[in-house]
């Protein structure tokens, strides 16, 4: 496993937004996390980053207790995120924005007197990755100045090019038309392929694409696991179909 | 291609003015060029991380009273030596006050920064033996490149060897500058200034970040002052007072903090202007609180920002 969580509750005032969630990823895994609005989705995610710490429980990220660690050195052990909401730096180009996180990758931030521009390696790898998400021809754009769709696609694209071990992200095709969530996913899994990634969780609305690339789903409601299975048998299981998948999704 | 061209001819007109211009002209070159130094530094803390500090009136002091005191106290009179000395001084201080300040944005990291420039501002003036009190300490005429230039008449030293001796660190504090901010560490710098969250998950380091560059910008700021302290032969508290702060914010703000000579040009126009201006009115703070003013509502991006066309959607 390479990462597990056991026991996680989170409590916001009185409000228990994750209570008792253990769950273990293995390497090779795409797992999708689906519940209605409210169900502690993002809390959980947030939590497995390292970016909330939980009330209660522990989250182990390649056998290290990850309590502490913060956002920074689970990046350089190898969890990479992305939000919800896009998350960019607006006044960097497309280009410098995949450059920073390579450059953070191979812990080159520090040369004060290097060229970036004549960095060959941090060249290389950004514009394999640029390629990768098909945005080799907006290198020089300002994030910005992009569309919704592309911003989401270069804030994932930033996470991928740490090259991480695992990688979380919050509803990758938020903000995507419905005719462009199925390239965003396929260009996701071709580029975890290349880039040899070992598990994907993501948090995910579209029941089309959560059955379509998922090894595994898990099934919260109300800050507890509702069901945790292969995609046929979260299919059939009636309580997720009554709380989170709804009846046109079986009428399917 | 055009900027370097356009910054070449800056340079090279520079490098002629003690020639062709008046003495009243080239002297004011001198606080311009010591005003530059500065400014580079604190933009790489304004402009590239996205901290504006309030205080660094504190490390223009430190640097000025590091030659005060150099020259006066301990007869030691080379300029190289007191560079250094500044710079060396500038980072000491700059470390445990960067240290404190930078793990605060904002108003928080601005209203920090204020307060350690107020505290040096009264040790300055209540450590009488040390500094001199109000009256300040005298600068003495330091050494060039191991010359001591003593016999020379004061005027003909300012606008001579000490011209191009300044125009000469300018000229390499803004290299070192050029190649920091175009660095893999300027480069994060932006990040942080942009979406710190964002470039804490990419696993860069904010607060390390923001700390270097308060303690590169110190070191540029003491080097600023040590270099303005022989055109004015005197180092008093003014140039550690918190409105001193405010003129080199004001200078940023006036060129333009989004681009790297902004600053520079900043600095330019703000002596000229202020001499002019103090010329003619007596009044000169209001007309600047004007210019100011101005500037913030209908320029935010600065003189520079002005002769820029607005930054098109691709910029490669």
């Amino acid at each position: 496993m390479i990462l597990v969580a056991e026991g996680l509750r989170k409590l916001y005032g009185e409000f228990c937004a994750l209570d008792g969630v253990s769950l273990g990823v293995a390497a090779g895994e795409f797992v999708s996390i689906i519940g209605p609005n409210g169900a502690g989705k993002s809390t959980l995610i947030n939590i497995l980053t390292g970016l909330t710490p939980p009330s209660a429980g522990t989250v182990r990220f390649k056998e290290r207790e990850i309590h502490g660690l913060g956002p920074v050195r689970l990046a350089r052990l190898g969890m990479a995120r992305s939000f919800q909401l896009v998350h960019i730096f607006p006044d960097l180009t497309v280009l410098e924005t995949l450059q920073a996180a390579v450059v953070a990758r191979l812990g080159r931030g520090t040369r004060l007197f290097a060229s970036l521009a004549r960095d060959r390696d941090v060249q290389r790898e950004a514009l394999e990755v640029a390629e990768l998400f098909r945005l080799s021809d907006k290198l020089g754009a300002l994030a910005r100045h992009l569309p919704q769709g592309d911003k989401k696609l270069l804030d994932v694209a930033s996470a991928f090019a740490l090259r991480p071990e695992i990688i979380l992200l919050d509803e990758p095709t938020s903000g995507v038309s419905t005719a462009d969530k199925t390239a965003v996913m396929e260009t996701l899994v071709a580029a975890s392929r290349r880039i040899g990634l070992q598990a994907i969780i993501q948090v995910e609305h579209d029941m089309d694409i959560v059955f379509a690339y998922s090894d595994r789903i898990i099934a919260l409601h109300q800050g507890k696991v509702l069901a945790d299975g292969a995609p046929s048998s979260i299919q059939a299981d009636q309580r997720v179909i009554d709380t989170v998948i709804g009846r046109r999704a079986r009428a399917r | 291609m055009t900027g370097r061209l356009l910054v070449a001819a800056a340079a090279a007109a520079i490098a002629v003015a003690p020639l062709v211009a008046s003495t009243y002209h080239v002297l004011l070159m001198l606080p311009f060029m010591a005003y530059a130094v500065v400014l580079l530094g604190l933009n790489l803390l304004f402009g590239y991380a996205g901290l504006v500090s309030f205080g660094h009136a504190l490390f223009i002091g430190i640097g000025a009273y590091t030659g005060a005191f150099l020259t006066s106290h301990c007869k030691i009179r080379s300029l190289e030596v007191i560079l250094i000395a500044a710079a060396a001084l500038g980072a000491l201080v700059a470390a445990p006050v960067g240290a404190l300040c930078v793990r605060y944005v904002k108003i928080y990291f601005g209203m920090l920064t204020l307060a350690f420039g107020m505290v040096f501002h009264t040790f300055v003036l209540k450590f009488y033996r040390l500094t001199g009190g109000d009256e300040g300490t005298p600068f003495l005429r330091p050494s060039l490149l191991g010359r001591s230039l003593e016999a020379m008449p004061k005027i003909d030293y300012l606008v001579g060897p000490y011209y191009y001796y300044s125009l000469a660190v300018l000229v390499l504090a803004t290299l070192c500058m050029w190649r920091i901010v175009h660095s893999p560490f300027g480069l994060c710098l932006k990040t942080i200034r942009d979406n710190p969250a964002k470039a804490e998950t990419l696993g860069i380091g904010v607060t390390r970040y923001r700390f270097h560059a308060f303690v590169i910008s110190a070191v540029y700021a003491a080097v600023g002052g040590a270099l303005l302290g022989p055109p004015i032969g005197n180092v008093d508290p003014t140039l550690a007072y918190w409105t001193h702060s405010g003129n080199i914010v004001f200078m940023t703000l006036l060129g333009g903090f989004t681009s790297f000579f902004g600053p520079v040009v900043g600095a330019f126009v703000f002596i000229y202007l202020q001499h002019w201006v103090m010329s003619v009115v007596p009044y000169w703070r209001l007309i600047f609180g004007a210019i100011l003013a101005a500037i913030v509502i209908f320029a935010p991006g600065g003189l520079l920002g002005l002769l820029e066309p607005r930054r098109a959607a691709v910029r490669l």
